[in-house]
């Protein structure tokens, strides 16, 4: 059974990370160089962790799967980034960022880290303004806020609808000056496949090229994992393509806990699906929720009219009628919720039914009339105003009408978006201590693979914080604490009999997949899968269709081990191969998902059990048996996984039920 | 488009014919190959047609069309294929992920192709090596500022013009269109966006003149081609970046190379007590 230390400093919570940096080890400037340390992804998280301890002198090599750093998935996150600044003088500050995050985790997240997350998230605005980053800026050069879900003040900083993209090239460039300086080693195409671990402590991994098949060993003195989210078990998501779970899925092989699988983040607001071909769900930012309104058609009658042609009267803004104080701001797995049950009474629009309306006719008439003011137009006509108003919305929203019109070949500024809840965010991942090491001494684990910050549900603009909080302002310091405890040049050579055996052990894997040889395509497994997912473990979860779908994904594994068909060799770049192993990850993952939400007998945040609700359908947590991390560790080949806990003890905030009403 | 066109867009199935590029490996001869695409929904992108035609590959245990792909949300910039002769395919502003089957009629024979230039080799069929952007980017593409080091965000007004400017520019998406498009392979666009977003901003001085200097100088060595002023690099642009960059980006380099060229230099060596 593995130990579960979360190492939380003692003392109040505002002072835990102040004592923390003072009481833990340092190592000496002469010493660091004399670590190697591997970070694996490229991301908000792995850049920033790169580059700031090749910064401090540590020796960084940084392997990533892309063809180059800058395309890593955080470039597409679209909205913002949270911090407690305070620019807007609305009554913001780091508590109340780190309050609005606990609830909004549904009091599933450690106090400790999500304090700490707040405190940072100030000098990560701070860092990025000076790297470059092109915030939006009002008149007088200061920097410009918007709102976010589940937060009443204006604190989220944004660069159009591009955050994620402006961000990640700021952490790129970094990255890219400790490159071109020589202190980072930059390693691109090459995945890794399995992490080799000596005596106990994570010492390596082994990484495969690409483009040449060749399996590569990387010997280090510490190793970061920052591979993102494992939301691609669903098949159908927001994700990229490529995102996967290959990294942290073998680390969880070789003993490393994965706490919390279940908590998937679905997102409100994302194009509905259109065909079986479909190989990629778009999110249309959350940011749109500041101006456009969300409803159905009262009537089941109208679901298939005109919106147009539905009156007023006819509409039911749902979030604003059932969350009046936080109206169409409502955190995600709420507006998420609550889409679906519209939905499921037959209020759905759209071809298929599962769609709600993102109407933007107010926010248009609203800018329209004050661009009109302030241009002295008092007479102005209604076409006029149309216009300004399409003008406003187009510079604050632009590219997302852009990206919209391109999908559906409809304008949003004519018509309302029709808009579909969908797969978009994995908060469970990796389990880490306070320092973001696994318990596998000498892993570490950063961003959306790690599990620690968001609780059962992650607010909006939160991900883009953790990722460069974790990377630039937390490892930095923690990873001294247990590198100071390693002898310097002790770390094992390539030749080491672990390496040899993880590098067979990935050939192996390899060599079995290639032999298969059966009738159906990778992609055939990952949409069967990705529909068992979505059926019985996504937005609402029972007793029963869990216990079903892990029959089902073990059946189905079995079939993909005897009837997948993957051509070409392993010498050469084979992207078949590559889907192959990922998809053989997710199946076992999707698996162990099934499991933990089967065994987390309550609702809380994105983990929905239609037997734990209240009467109005919100989720009814369970604090007296489910405060607590499940951190489930692999027990070999065909035995079931071992459930660890790891209980929250919250000494500041009272868990209370979670109300945006 | 009136505020009544409810009905979704047609869903007519439609055929083509795909000429592809087939070649298996770096310094490999290639070929060009035709592949029936039969039945397609005119909704579905030009990736998800060749993933429907690399299924039906696999399944036969032939080899799929290597492309490279990931977001599939044009911000990526992984995705790289010339779609008949044209970088990103027929549209203005998009990129090739962002192309739809309603964009060809039934019956068309589609020319896919990867990037044809000398610093952006191939590695398999339409995935092409374009790791000599990243190397410019080492060579100057950045503002040094160690973590920690940095004053109070709103300590440094940006007016919002520049601000607005910068971002113009910093939309870059890296995917190297500018260079397919350019008779000469030249990536004055994708340095010039650089240059111009960290130039506008008052962060971005202190190494001005050293990131211009570098950042062509890495381009050059690198074998990428001289600017002639026709701006098929803008045209083909998936973010549309302006070539106006590419003017203030000259300027620079000219003010930079004379200020080298006259600035006393210091003697001290760094270090201190």
């Amino acid at each position: 059974m593995a130990t579960l230390d979360s190492k939380i400093p003692s003392g109040p919570l505002a002072d835990k990370w102040r004592k923390h940096k003072i009481d833990i080890k340092l190592v000496n400037p002469a010493n660091k160089r004399k670590y190697h340390v591997v970070v694996v992804g490229a991301g908000l998280a792995g850049a920033s962790a790169a580059a700031s301890l090749a910064d401090l002198g540590y020796q960084v090599t940084c392997v990533v799967f892309h063809d180059s750093p800058r395309r890593a998935h955080s470039i597409a996150a679209q909205g913002g980034i949270n911090a407690a600044k305070n620019y807007q003088n609305d009554g913001d500050s780091v508590y109340r960022l780190f309050y609005d995050t606990i609830k909004g985790g549904d009091y599933r997240a450690r106090e400790a880290n999500v304090h700490r997350l707040a405190e940072v998230s100030v000098n990560i605005i701070d860092q990025c303004a000076a790297l470059g980053v092109p915030f939006a800026r009002e008149y007088g050069g200061l920097l410009a806020n918007r709102s976010f879900g589940g937060a009443q003040v204006s604190r989220t900083f944004y660069a159009r609808g591009q955050t994620g993209q402006q961000l990640l090239l700021g952490a790129y460039s970094s990255l890219s000056r400790c490159v071109g300086q020589g202190t980072v080693k930059l390693v691109t195409q090459h995945e890794m496949n399995d992490l080799v671990v000596v005596d106990g402590h994570a010492k390596g991994i082994i990484a495969r090229d690409l483009k040449t098949g060749k399996l590569a060993r990387i010997a280090a003195d510490a190793v970061i994992l920052a591979t993102g989210g494992y939301g691609n078990v669903f098949n159908l998501s927001t994700y990229a393509r490529g995102s996967n779970t290959t990294a942290i899925w073998r680390a969880y092989k070789r003993g490393a806990c994965f706490a919390n699988p279940c908590y998937t983040q679905i997102h409100p607001t994302c194009i509905p699906v259109s065909g079986d071909y479909q190989s990629k769900l778009t999110l249309m930012s959350e940011s749109l929720r500041n101006d456009g309104r969300i409803w159905v058609p009262k009537n089941k009658a109208d679901v298939k009219k005109a919106p147009a042609a539905i009156p007023e009267a006819d509409r039911d803004y749902f979030l604003e009628r059932i969350y009046p104080s936080f109206g169409n701001l409502a955190p995600r797995d709420v507006s998420s919720r609550a889409a679906k049950r519209m939905c499921d009474e037959g209020r759905g629009v759209g071809e298929t039914g599962l769609g709600v309306y993102l109407d933007f006719a107010d926010a248009i008439q609203r800018y329209g009339k004050q661009a009109a003011a302030r241009a002295n137009l008092h007479d102005a006509t209604a076409e006029k105003i149309l216009e300004l108003g399409e003008a406003a919305v187009a510079e604050r929203y632009g590219n997302l009408f852009d990206i919209y019109k391109e999908i559906t070949d409809e304008s949003a500024y004519k018509q309302p978006m029709r808009i579909y809840p969908a797969v978009h965010y994995t908060m469970g991942g990796l389990w880490v201590d306070y320092n973001l090491m696994s318990n596998v001494p000498g892993l570490f684990v950063l961003g959306e693979a790690n599990f620690s910050d968001h609780g059962a549900n992650r607010l909006g603009a939160s991900a883009l914080m953790q990722g460069l909080a974790d990377g630039f302002f937390v490892v930095p310091y923690t990873i001294g604490d247990y590198l100071a405890g390693q002898k310097p040049g002790s770390r094992p050579s390539t030749d080491h009999a672990a390496f040899a055996a993880a590098e067979k052990n990935v050939a192996e894997l390899i060599l079995r997949l290639l032999s298969i040889k059966g009738k159906e395509p990778v992609a055939h497994y990952h949409k069967r899968l990705g529909k068992i997912m979505w059926d019985h473990c996504g937005m609402s979860r029972t007793k029963e269709g869990l216990t079903r779908a892990i029959a089902e994904i073990q059946a189905l594994k079995k079939e993909f081990w005897s009837n997948v068909n993957i051509p070409g060799s392993a010498e050469s770049l084979n992207q078949a191969l590559e889907k192959a192993g990922r998809v053989a990850d997710f199946i076992e993952l999707g698996e162990l998902m099934c499991r933990d939400a089967l065994t987390r007998e309550e609702s809380c945040g994105g983990h929905f059990r239609e037997e734990y609700q209240h009467p109005d359908g919100e989720c009814l947590r369970d604090d007296v048996n489910f405060a607590h991390v499940a951190a489930w560790e692999f027990q070999g080949e065909g035995n079931p996984p071992l459930r660890n806990i790891e209980p929250l003890n919250y000494e500041t905030v009272k868990m209370s039920v979670r109300s945006y009403k | 488009m009136v505020a009544t066109a409810h009905s979704a867009p047609s869903s007519t199935p439609i055929s083509i014919t795909l000429r592809v590029w087939r070649q298996a490996g770096p310094n490999q001869s290639g070929k060009f190959v035709e592949y029936p695409a039969k039945n397609l929904n005119p909704n579905m992108s030009f990736l998800e047609m060749l993933d429907v035609v690399n299924d039906g590959l696999e399944a036969k245990g032939e080899e799929p069309i290597a492309f490279a792909h990931d977001c599939r949300e044009g911000i990526c910039g992984t995705c790289s294929l010339v779609i008949n002769g044209k970088p990103h395919g027929p549209h203005r502003g998009i990129a090739s992920c962002q192309t739809y089957m309603r964009s060809f009629n039934d019956g068309d024979v589609i020319v896919v192709e990867p990037y044809r230039a000398k610093p952006f080799p191939v590695i398999r069929d339409l995935i092409t090596d374009r790791s000599a952007f990243d190397a410019i980017q080492q060579a100057g593409g950045f503002i040094t500022v160690r973590p920690g080091s940095a004053p109070d965000a709103n300590a440094i007004p940006v007016p919002k013009d520049n601000a607005d400017l910068a971002m113009d520019a910093a939309q870059c998406i890296g995917c190297g269109a500018c260079v397919a498009a350019c008779k000469n392979a030249s990536a004055m666009l994708f340095v010039s966006a650089k240059v111009g977003h960290l130039g506008l901003l008052p962060q971005g001085q202190a190494e001005r003149d050293s990131r211009v200097l570098n950042m062509v100088a890495k381009m050059d060595e690198l074998g990428f081609g001289n600017c002639t002023n026709q701006y098929e690099c803008s045209a083909a642009c998936p973010k549309l970046i302006s070539h106006d960059f590419i003017a203030r980006m000259n300027r620079d380099y000219l003010g930079a190379t004379f200020r080298q060229a006259f600035k006393p230099k210091s003697n001290a060596a760094g270090g201190g007590a």
